[in-house]
């Protein structure tokens, strides 16, 4: 019987799965990928616990989740394409002119 | 109902596997496809929650729309490899260091997760789900559309300024 505990520990592999691309990965699509694994990571743990308590507000929440996605990876594709215009690399470490 | 467990295994042995691909590959194309990949797994657990609204917004919103623009982004690019090969930017290091905080980060969120007694219970045993959970796309609309009708409607102004953001940032000449 698949109990609550095993969609939880999925999502936190999954979750900890995107964290780590974040960290290691030197490329902004892919960091943009991994961010995706996170969110889907999080939709996941929702939709298990609105299954748990039998309320259809977690699937709701996932819906908004998608929307927000779908705004960020429009407008963070954008951002990537600006960038890459003006350096010619995707590589996050290209852009420091902030850095202090 | 027998056939749960080894479904969830299946999915989840997937969508993990995926992931782990996604982030290990150097070709941007390839960790897109893996992502889809690992987004149908993901649908499949959704209808094993009984959640089939969710599993079709996950594969057309999700495989077929966001995922589909990062193709594009890809190609249009025209970059399929991490520039100067594999792994040089980042140093041996800050490479072990980051991949180690991972595991401690997924040990630990596990662990929290998994002590918690009260969560091993299968989910949702019989008879705990409302008698509406049947028709869950209705019940869904009917929830969405009067107490979510402010955070529906605001949504449709996110996309909106999402447009027009996307647009002005991407344009050569502003």
């Amino acid at each position: 019987m698949v109990s609550l505990n095993h969609y939880l520990a999925l999502s936190a592999i999954l979750f900890a799965i995107g964290t780590t691309g974040v960290f290691l990965r030197r490329n902004m699509i892919t960091v943009l990928l991994s961010i995706e694994i996170m969110l889907n990571a999080a939709n996941l743990m929702l939709v298990a616990f609105g299954r748990h308590f039998g309320a259809v507000d977690g699937q709701i929440i996932v819906f908004f989740v998608v929307t927000v996605a779908a705004a960020e990876a429009a407008v963070g594709l954008a951002i990537v394409i600006a960038l890459f215009r003006l350096r010619e690399s995707l590589d996050p470490d290209a852009f420091t002119s902030l850095k202090w | 109902m027998g056939f749960d467990l080894p479904l969830f295994y299946l999915f989840a042995a997937v969508a993990v596997a995926a992931s782990l691909l996604v982030i290990g590959q150097r070709s941007p194309i390839y960790s897109v496809m893996l992502l889809i990949a690992s987004f149908v797994a993901l649908a499949g657990l959704y209808v094993l929650l009984d959640a089939p609204f969710v599993a079709v917004i996950q594969i057309i919103i999700y495989a077929g729309a966001i995922l589909v623009l990062f193709l594009f982004v890809v190609m249009l690019l025209n970059a399929p490899k991490e520039s100067g090969g594999p792994w040089q930017r980042l140093a041996a290091g800050p490479r072990r260091l980051g991949a180690a905080l991972g595991a401690v980060f997924a040990v630990e969120l596990v662990w929290a997760l998994w002590r918690v007694a009260a969560l091993r219970e299968p989910v949702a045993p019989a008879g705990m789900l409302p008698a509406e959970a049947i028709e869950p796309v209705r019940s869904i609309g009917q929830v969405l559309y009067t107490d979510y009708a402010f955070a529906f409607e605001v949504t449709s102004l996110l996309i909106l300024v999402a447009m027009v953001g996307a647009v002005v940032l991407a344009k050569r000449h502003v």
